[in-house]
């Protein structure tokens, strides 16, 4: 089934069997492998992509559903290839991963909570993040990270820490 | 975990939609897909055809009337929760949306697809049988209405007719000023689907005691119960969790509660009594405050 | 030359695979899609235990894009069984059933087919007749005289039975006078990785390799791989840059790997097979322990334990491979941090029809660190003594390291009571008591909770020859290689794969803290089994120690290296000849030196420069071998176990709520002292992530099946992992006692936070659970049984003024 799809602002013509979900396609057919398949029925997260700047699990939508939004994926917050966005660069100074495979979903689902909220408190980063699921790092730095994240946004500091 | 094929349409309009519905076998509307879609990948549904409602406009609505809020089948969970009109007039609706799944799920899910899908814990479901919610449905031209009482017959079963489409959800609004609602679960986690959840809303005279009152619990019974002798009962008087614990207690006695490996009957029947205690005392005590708003702004 | 030597070891300094991971650039498994790649999907037996009758296969080979279906006997024909890790010959086990399948789950026929999809449509065409066989899920009930025999040909259901008696046990409990008994139940979780288990593999037949990316963090993988297959052993090649998405020991799947490896060479197609998280759960055979203990302790009245009699019988599911070695890996550390003389330790081993385990986080440390805390507090209780005291009676003091428990490990250092102090004073535990005695008169059930515990970390494998006398293996290895090139630049390298443990920032930091040259500037190269050096694996919270320890020594190699031929240039003798920062000079006129290029230039260019003989290049290896390991177990079973012993203790105040059972933790710190850090920011989110694992363990993880034995937590909807929502904020205290036996004093975190967060949560809620005369004794203590073990109590509490007995 013929479907065009809005990814990271460029749209892409694909053919795609309407069971394939939107992760898979992502992945499979566009080559975008920095969104994570963990659960494929919606229940870690770690597919999370945004749909219209909104956070949405990727394993509970099929391609074909997904015309018409505009798909932001990991891929998509980096504009210079090698130079990370300011939400990525506080992940990489509160060390907020281990094995990096939530990751894109946790920056994602960041991206968005700050897009809205400039200045979200623990219990609103706490909220924000409890669907996406990570399993190594028992979530205080990936909080911290975005914390970091917002504070530097506030009030734009050189350096790191 | 791979869907079985189906085919899949996109109609612009309803009546499209249930022209399609009623001519394919095997067809499901699907709208959201958040309690769809994992059935489809562990091939437990299996649809010849998906009908995909999601961008129906006539499906997507919230409109207020004199005494009720209609909202279309394929508004979406995070519209609904940020609804003014919904948390002024169906208080209950709104104050249960922060629970229905994590936000990610809200910003895809629809309210027909939850009640549609029946899913046992869905508080969306609950809010619908305490309220009395009607649902509106189509088949072909035909418009049917049923009341959610009888609507949810078992976890992921309705009545709702073979190639019907979902299209509106009819929640009464109560005349009363200053509502109030309330809202309790508990699941195994913390934003994991509720073992249990209790919903209550309240409207108070101007001594503070209960008018009118709708309780529900969810996942005691393989289906939402509406406590309505519960509610009557506390008509006339002072909702504070203290004076009603042993009257809700009384009205929990006579439910026959699941029994499972997730928890005993016995503990579901406690645990209940204990969340609709609290759902009460927060929907009473909401409906205090918003009645003092409301006779600040006279 | 006198500049301010830069701290790159215990600085918190970036981690560098980060960048990778924080812009979704990691290659994780399922991230390599080959040419031609064919997708595998399984059927799994419903039933926990069925003969199978016949396979018909002819509807799904019928379906377009299928290219091959096979069975059990198929895949048994062309390669060897196996491993088992308990020495049980007669148990045989290959990656489908041959002829009966014996837990529900168990992969029973592969389809490969042009896609994942149709693999699975397929695989549904998979008519299997069964023939369901009677089976057995409890422990006692299948080592009982009416369990069915899991295996017939083994005869028992018993893998192993093996008592160990470390000193005098009857003579010490004859002279307490105190002594008390209990039972615990460890409910069977697992580590469940958010990533599930993928292999890619590929044959070349012109080379004569088939080449494997896995996300496997086994020991080893390509030389069992190429041994069950029939192939040379280096006819295997598994790819150790892979990024893995997460494995707390449980990342091995072999017999993934020898299904996949055998269906490309089978086809001479890539061929991938990635579970599912159905698949994962059920058939990937990565559950983690399931224990009963009974404990028994002596004591006298003060609270010193005297000797203690542990029984623990671990339900290892269908079949056993090392993961049932678990059993035996505790023995290490099987009095904690305590000074308990004699043990008596009773190892039983059950085969049932549950998914078989994998090794994980601890490797049955964390159950055995239960059991042992839950009796420190039983002591207390009997007594009426603070269980803090309790403990600090008990302890291996400062000076007593190195201490040698009675199963023979030798604990390298420790100062217990240095960490517990620090503890103490930071959460004012007086104060804490208070709180906690306030909240209990404000109705709600609050309790305290504590742990003292040890993680055992280096992993020498001593568990193997220990529990299998048909094992010899005492040499457990890790390697580096460190080269400067022409142009002056640095290499070091991994030789295993990496879950998330940031090896390549540990390697990277002591290279550059030994060259004294910026870390950052040092590159990681991680060569494919062929080309790498002995390893074996991110497995036993060994790296920092192992890759930690032969990096340094490779690096020091070089180092040494850049010396002489200073020595040799400048001309001076090698004590007066000095090294920093790359630059070698004569100690005594500093302004006679070499700067990092010249000796560059003249170890890869100008042979006449060099010391006569000396070799070329800058190049250096380090195979290292485990500290203090090496010899096979005595006869009694008394065995160094593993070379380092980290330590952490847990104060945490929680309250219950009384009807609805659900726990909620206010306040929780943590005295953790893994010697060195070589880098806070990686331990102390390992730690954390580890408490995490441990309150989904304590509190709500557990594997169930239904009453017909089918998997009732069966995917993530069920089976939940704790979300940000239920980690509470956690205070870590840092304590550092070096270890004398390794590099920088390093030792092992890989299981921190896990290996005391289910003892502490336990004692936690049975704290609060007291004042009720109420004791939960199994884990996860599961909010609803929590609530129907409050109402009991409190209804006959209520009950007894009337009497009504």
């Amino acid at each position: 089934m013929r479907v065009e799809l809005t990814i990271n602002g460029a749209a892409r013509a694909l053919d795609v069997e309407p069971r394939m979900t939107l992760v898979d396609c992502l992945r499979d057919v566009l080559g975008l492998t920095g969104t994570h398949v963990g659960c494929e029925h919606g229940a870690c997260g770690a597919c999370t992509v945004l749909v219209d700047g909104v956070p949405a699990r990727a394993c509970l939508m099929f391609a074909v559903q997904a015309e018409g939004y505009a798909i932001t994926t990991i891929e998509g917050l980096t504009h210079t290839r090698g130079a990370l966005s300011p939400l990525q660069d506080a992940f990489c100074a509160t060390h907020a991963m281990q094995c990096g495979f939530c990751t894109p979903a946790m920056i994602l689902t960041a991206h968005a909570l700050l897009a809205e909220n400039p200045a979200p408190t623990r219990a609103q980063i706490v909220a924000a993040i409890s669907g996406v699921i990570c399993r190594c790092t028992g979530y205080a730095q990936i909080v911290e990270a975005i914390a970091l994240a917002a504070e530097r946004a506030r009030a734009p500091a050189p350096g790191t820490r | 975990m791979k869907a079985a094929a189906f085919e899949y349409s996109r109609p612009e309009t309803l009546e499209e939609a249930c022209a399609i519905l009623s001519g394919a076998q095997g067809a499901r509307v699907i709208a959201g897909g958040q309690s769809l879609v994992p059935l489809m990948a562990m091939r437990l549904e299996r649809p010849a055809r998906l009908v995909d409602v999601a961008r129906i406009a006539e499906l997507s609505f919230i409109r207020e009337e004199a005494d009720a809020v209609i909202v279309g089948a394929a508004t979406r969970q995070c519209v609904i929760e940020a609804n003014r009109v919904i948390a002024v007039r169906v208080p209950l609706l709104s104050r249960a949306m922060p629970h229905v799944g994590p936000a990610a799920t809200r910003a895809r899910g629809t309210i027909g697809g939850s009640l549609a899908n029946a899913d046992a814990a869905a508080e969306i479901v609950l809010v619908a049988v305490t309220l009395g919610a009607q649902m509106t449905h189509r088949r072909d031209t035909r418009l049917r209405e049923s009341g959610a009482a009888a609507f949810f017959t078992a976890p992921g079963i309705t009545t709702l007719p073979e190639r019907s489409c979902l299209t509106a959800v009819r929640f009464p609004a109560w005349p009363e000023p200053g509502l109030g609602a309330g809202f309790h679960e508990i699941g195994v986690r913390a934003d994991d689907f509720p073992l249990l959840a209790a919903a209550a809303q309240i409207a108070l005279d101007a001594q503070g005691r209960a008018r009118r009152v709708a309780i529900g619990v969810g996942g005691l019974a393989a289906t939402p119960l509406r406590l309505d002798a519960l509610a009557h009962a506390l008509i006339g008087r002072h909702a504070e969790p203290t004076a009603i614990g042993d009257i809700v207690t009384e009205a929990l006695a006579a439910v026959e509660p699941l029994d499972d490996m997730r928890a005993s009957g016995a503990y579901r029947r406690r645990a209940a009594a204990t969340l609709v205690t609290r759902a009460l005392g927060d929907a009473a005590a909401a409906a205090a405050t918003a009645g003092r708003r409301g006779d600040d702004a006279r | 030359m006198d500049a301010p030597r830069p701290r790159y070891v215990a600085s918190p300094r970036r981690v560098r695979e980060d960048r990778r991971f924080a812009a979704g650039q990691g290659r994780f498994v399922a991230d390599i899609a080959l040419p031609g790649m064919r997708h595998v999907a399984l059927v799994a037996c419903p039933h926990a235990a069925a003969r199978i009758v016949a396979i018909d296969k002819a509807a799904a080979l019928a379906l377009p894009g299928v290219r091959c279906v096979i069975d059990g006997h198929d895949l048994a024909a062309a390669t060897q069984p196996l491993p088992n890790g308990l020495d049980t010959p007669r148990v045989r086990r290959w990656p489908l059933a041959v002829g009966a399948a014996r837990y529900c789950g168990e992969w029973v026929v592969a389809v490969v087919a042009d896609t994942r999809a149709i693999a699975e449509d397929a695989a549904e065409l998979v008519a299997v007749d069964y023939d369901p066989l009677a089976f057995v899920l409890d422990a006692e009930e299948a080592i009982g005289p009416r369990g069915p025999i899991v295996h017939p040909a083994h005869g028992s259901n018993v893998l192993l039975d093996r008592r160990f008696a470390f000193g005098n046990v009857d003579r010490d409990f004859a002279r307490s006078t105190h002594r008390t008994a209990f039972r615990l139940r460890w409910g069977r979780s697992a580590a469940l990785p958010i990533e599930t288990f993928g292999v890619v593999a590929s044959h070349d037949p012109w080379r004569g390799v088939l080449d494997l990316w896995a996300s496997a963090q086994a020991p080893r993988h390509a030389e069992e791989v190429a041994r069950i297959l029939g192939l040379p052993s280096l006819g295997v090649r598994v790819h150790n840059s892979v990024d893995v998405g997460g494995g707390f020991g449980g990342k091995r799947g072999l017999k993934h790997a020898v299904l996949v490896g055998y269906l490309a060479r089978l086809l001479g197609d890539p061929v991938r097979l990635v579970e599912d998280r159905l698949e994962n759960m059920r058939g990937g055979d990565a559950h983690g322990p399931e224990r009963i203990f009974d404990v028994e302790v002596a004591f006298d009245d003060s609270g010193v334990i005297a000797a203690m009699k542990m029984r623990a019988i671990d339900n290892v599911g269908a079949y056993a491979g090392p993961a049932a070695l678990q059993l035996g890996a505790p023995i290490g550390a099987i009095v904690g941090p305590y000074r308990i003389a004699s043990v008596l330790y009773h190892a039983i081993a059950v085969t049932t029809n549950k998914t078989p385990q994998e090794s994980m986080r601890g490797a049955g440390q964390a159950p055995t660190n239960y059991a042992i805390e839950r009796a420190i507090d039983e002591v207390a209780a009997r007594l009426g003594l603070d269980r803090v005291g309790v403990r600090q009676r008990n302890l291996i003091a400062a000076e007593e390291f190195p201490h040698t428990i009675a199963s023979g490990t030798t604990y390298d250092s420790g100062d217990y009571h240095a960490v517990i102090e620090k503890v103490l004073a930071r959460a004012n535990y007086p104060r804490l008591i208070a709180e906690r005695d306030q909240l209990r008169a404000q109705g709600l059930l609050a309790g305290i909770g504590i742990a003292a515990v040890l993680a055992p970390g280096g992993g020498n494998f001593a568990h193997g020859p220990l529990l299998n006398p048909a094992m010899t293996t005492t040499t457990f290895m890790e390697s580096c290689r460190v080269v400067i090139d022409a142009a002056g630049g640095v290499v070091a390298t991994i030789h295993a794969g990496s879950a998330g443990q940031g090896h390549e920032t540990l390697v990277a930091t002591i290279v550059g803290k030994v060259l004294e040259i910026d870390p950052d500037a040092v590159q990681i190269a991680r060569p494919d089994s062929i080309a790498a050096l002995p390893s074996d694996g991110a497995v036993g919270s060994r790296m920092a120690i192992m890759l930690g320890g032969a990096a340094a020594q490779a690096a020091r190699m070089l180092r040494a290296k850049l010396v002489a031929i200073g020595a040799h240039v400048l001309d001076t003798p090698p004590e007066r000849t000095a090294y920093q920062s790359g630059v070698v000079y004569d100690a005594k006129a500093p302004q006679r030196r070499l700067i990092w290029q010249d000796l560059v230039q003249i170890a890869h260019r100008n042979y006449f420069r060099l010391p006569p003989g000396f070799e070329p290049g800058l190049a250096a290896s380090h195979v290292m071998q485990v500290p203090a390991g090496g010899k096979l177990p005595t006869g009694d079973g008394r065995v160094q176990m593993d070379p380092c012993f980290s330590f952490e203790f847990h104060l945490l105040l929680l309250t219950v709520d009384p009807d609805l059972g659900r726990p909620e933790f206010r306040q929780w710190f943590v005295g953790h002292d893994c010697g060195t850090v070589i880098n806070p920011m990686i331990v102390r989110g390992m730690t954390l992530g580890g408490i995490a694992q441990g309150i989904g363990a304590a509190l709500f993880e557990e594997l169930t099946h239904d009453a017909q034995g089918r998997p009732a937590t069966a995917s993530l909807a069920d089976y939940v992992l704790p979300s940000a929502r239920d980690v509470p904020q956690i205070e870590i205290l840092r304590h550092v006692t070096r270890s004398p036996l390794t590099a920088f004093g390093q030792k092992g975190a890989g299981a921190s936070g896990y290996l005391g967060a289910p003892a502490a949560i336990s004692g936690a809620v049975n704290d609060a659970l007291r004042p009720l005369g109420s004791a939960v004794n199994r884990l996860p203590m599961k909010m609803s049984a929590l609530g129907d073990l409050i109402a009991v109590a409190r209804e006959k509490a209520g009950a007894k003024p009337g009497g009504a007995a």
